[in-house]
């Protein structure tokens, strides 16, 4: 509830949305004008480029107008509201893929195998489809493969991305008590430790793609491990890129112990990439 | 709190002149502004598209358009009214109302505000351009899958990267538009007003405004398995990998049945301030209509497979989407029997917003009772993908959900323009509204149970006098809103002074500001009691 409607504030005017949406639609139509027309991708970097130029100068405003103390109490509770329920949209957007693994594997897989009141479809279309998981269908779609086990890389990485966890609000805690070398030092383990993650998992692509002829078009195994895998890494990278810009605005002293929202939501989305790699773990690689 | 500076309270009426105000705004009545006249825009692209197909179903055998060019108007027709019209409509009336409802001074957060307008026209040029691009002028390669775009079919469109990635769009517009409206929802009411006294279009806007955050994500899921099935070899509805088309199905109508309450439940709100102000009587049950709005969004949660009765689901799962779908009927019979008793015994008074508040609970609960008839499986059998269910989404969108937006158009518009529009006018377009939409889509609940099936460009015979009765509704309801537009326009030059209070019973904040509201309202905060 507000106590200062006086002194909340309404920013002027300002051109960087519209320059988001020129940026975004370059990029995605770029993208489009490239999978479709097989056209340039130059349409689509300089899009990306536009989107870069539009958020240095659109958090650059944010910094500059938070360090000038124009936003008070109520403005950081939009701003909180704001990252969570962002969060939450990004939680239901890993739900729609996570829906589709459980699908295939509870109903999808049994199903073409002849369960339930498929008996005719399993006899007439695929007679010789035993139901299995990891499956890429009665078509063996993308050939022979090997599945990823869980307790090589996979669970290094679990520990990576928990250590990581415990790092980052080792660097808060740094944080509160004003100690900025505890700050800096967390922040620095913790996009080590993300980085150090990305790494890994690129390997374990790279393994998948040349030893287990594991791709993202082997049937629904690929399918679903790679886009799962996939979209955490990139979310992974967005995370650690936004603790790097926290690290370097701690370096140079943009946050106290009382005012440090951008911290908080780094810290906050880093925790939710954290807790989907434990989902990942157990449904795509542990219990495949 | 501190008061430190609020940039703009120095200079109260200033902002820039000319376009960049509109490129450039954070105020949320210039962004609301935007909104309303965005969805008009695409209304009237959106009823070109329906009237190219009333005009084509006049009689049967192909006369004006091809089969393909038909399935690309009867898809477009869809994609330009829900994303294009409806929801940007609504999310325009919740930009001009929630913050002066709720005694804020502007959204929470103005600048993702403008952002979310201003992806709007980006994303609907790249999902109409496709309709242009080919060697002729309206070749017919826009989206031709209808609007739902069940895989497989729509992975044989070969534009379908343009259609993906405007989906993509238009959710980002959504997400961020939620977000806002949330935030503002819940931070920034003035002193006073506690959640249970706040009107009742900002309750419905709070849990609609849910709803999108919860599965504008998941259609982003969807269209992305649907770009990834298409370029780079994922199975996810391709049964020989191992996925299934029928996932497709699942996933989309996760997303797509809340979207439909998404389309609701704001215009519930909207009746729910007309009735009580020209009924001159407190809303009648005012603590269950939260919870009935609350109610029918949990359940617009576990109802999706209704959509899907005859898809080859197991008989657990039907009956269980049975029961789920019908148990909807109480907590929106709840909400259509508290309108009725606030009109029970009430001073009313038909001035326009009333009149579409009225045909809104009249021909909305018709559309509601054929929803129940849709739920029950073993008739949905008989009516699935015939033009009884057209009739039936017809009759909640457009006497629904459409008439909810004009009816608040009517009811807020002298408090934005300060001027009183000409009521001549304004009952001219309703009554033609309100004859043409029924002469429009009642038939359609006869030729739908005579068998007519959905999406044709052709139909025997037997079924020509109700289509005819049809296009020539539409066509009729089509013209009628150019009224509107006229009569908005006129509005806007001119016509008596509208008061502050603008209607006789009318109460909430909105009503103690001057008309038009000033460029900055609420300031400093007013005291609710």
């Amino acid at each position: 509830m507000s106590e200062s409607h006086g002194g909340y504030y309404l920013p002027q005017p300002s051109y960087w949305p519209l320059v988001g949406s020129v940026g975004l639609f370059l990029a995605l139509g770029g993208f489009a004008h490239f999978l479709v027309d097989h056209g340039s991708p130059l349409w689509m970097i300089s899009g990306f480029v536009i989107l870069a130029i539009m958020m240095f100068g659109w958090f650059g405003t944010v910094i500059h107008e938070s360090g000038s103390g124009a936003y008070n109490a109520q403005v950081d509770r939009s701003f909180r509201m704001g990252m969570a329920w962002f969060i939450f949209s990004e939680v239901m957007f890993f739900a729609a893929f996570f829906g589709a693994l459980f699908y295939m594997r509870i109903f999808a897989e049994p199903w073409l195998g002849g369960a339930s009141n498929n008996f005719f479809t399993h006899q007439w279309l695929y007679p010789d489809y035993v139901a299995h998981w990891p499956s890429n269908g009665p078509g063996t779609v993308g050939g022979k493969f090997g599945q990823m086990p869980a307790w090589g890389l996979p669970a290094i990485n679990t520990l990576i991305l928990l250590s990581s966890g415990v790092t980052v609000t080792w660097a808060h805690w740094g944080l509160k008590k004003n100690n900025r070398g505890q700050l800096i030092l967390g922040l620095f383990m913790t996009v080590a430790l993300g980085a150090l993650f990305v790494g890994l998992q690129a390997f374990e692509y790279h393994h998948a793609y040349t030893e287990l002829n594991l791709k993202l078009s082997t049937g629904a195994y690929g399918s679903t491990f790679f886009m799962l895998t996939g979209f955490h890494g990139l979310h992974v990278t967005i995370g650690a890129i936004m603790l790097l810009v926290v690290l370097l605005r701690s370096v140079k002293g943009h946050f106290s112990p009382h005012h440090h929202f951008a911290f908080e939501a780094a810290a906050w989305y880093w925790h939710f990439v954290d807790v989907v790699w434990l989902g990942l773990f157990i449904f795509v690689y542990w219990l495949a | 709190m501190s008061t430190t500076m609020t940039h703009d309270a120095g200079h109260h009426e200033e902002h820039p002149t000319g376009i960049k105000r509109w490129l450039f705004t954070t105020n949320h009545k210039d962004i609301g502004t935007l909104y309303l006249w965005f969805s008009f825009t695409m209304f009237l692209i959106g009823g070109t598209f329906a009237l190219v197909i009333r005009a084509e179903l006049f009689e049967p055998g192909l006369q004006i358009v091809n089969p393909q060019f038909f399935n690309m108007m009867t898809t477009m027709h869809g994609l330009v009214m829900i994303f294009g019209a409806i929801m940007p409509g609504f999310v325009g009336l919740a930009n001009w109302q929630i913050p002066l409802m709720v005694g804020a001074p502007d959204m929470a957060l103005p600048r993702m505000n403008n952002w979310s307008f201003w992806l709007l026209p980006f994303a609907a040029t790249m999902l109409v351009a496709p309709m242009f691009m080919g060697a002729h002028f309206m070749d017919g390669n826009g989206p031709w899958f209808g609007w739902t775009f069940y895989a497989p079919l729509s992975l044989q469109y070969n534009h379908l990267a343009y259609f993906v990635f405007a989906i993509h769009l238009l959710g980002i517009s959504s997400i961020m538009g939620a977000i806002n409206i949330i935030a503002t929802i819940l931070n920034m009411r003035a002193p006073g007003m506690t959640l249970m006294k706040m009107p009742l279009f900002v309750w419905t806007w709070l849990i609609t405004a849910f709803l999108l955050i919860a599965v504008m994500p998941v259609l982003a899921g969807c269209v992305t398995m649907l770009l990834t099935d298409k370029y780079f070899g994922t199975s996810f509805f391709n049964a020989a990998g191992g996925g299934d088309p029928v996932l497709f199905q699942h996933v989309f109508w996760f997303f797509g049945h809340p979207e439909v309450y998404i389309m609701i439940l704001p215009a519930f709100g909207i009746v729910s301030q007309i009735i009580p102000t020209f009924a001159r009587k407190k809303l009648f049950g005012y603590s269950s209509m939260v919870y009935a709005t609350a109610s029918i969004a949990f359940l617009s949660f576990i109802v999706w497979a209704h959509h899907m009765f005859t898809v080859g689901m197991p008989v657990a799962g039907e009956l269980f989407f049975m029961y789920a779908t019908v148990l909807i009927a109480v907590p929106t019979g709840v909400k259509v029997f508290n309108w009725v008793a606030t009109m029970w015994r009430g001073s009313m008074t038909f001035e326009p917003p009333m009149l579409w508040a009225i045909s809104f609970v009249f021909l909305f609960t018709i559309g509601g009772l054929s929803g129940i008839m849709l739920a029950v499986v073993p008739a949905d059998v008989q009516y699935q993908d015939t033009y009884f269910v057209v009739a039936h989404f017809h009759y909640v969108l457009v006497t629904g959900a459409l008439f909810g937006i004009i009816g608040a158009v009517y009811y807020w518009l002298p408090k934005w323009t300060g001027n009183m529009y000409s009521d001549k006018l304004a009952k001219w377009h309703f009554w033609l509204s309100l004859v043409s939409v029924n002469l429009t889509f009642f038939p359609m609940h006869f030729t739908g149970l005579a068998g007519m099936p959905r999406r044709y460009a052709d139909y025997p015979l037997e079924f020509t006098r109700f289509n005819q009765w049809s296009s020539v509704g539409a066509f009729i309801f089509g013209f009628s809103q150019l009224l509107l537009l006229i009569l908005v326009i006129k509005c806007i030059r001119g016509g008596q002074k509208a008061t502050s209070e603008v209607w006789e019973g009318a109460e909430g904040l909105e009503w103690t500001v001057p008309s038009p509201a000033p460029y900055h309202t609420f300031a400093i905060a007013p005291e609710v009691k």
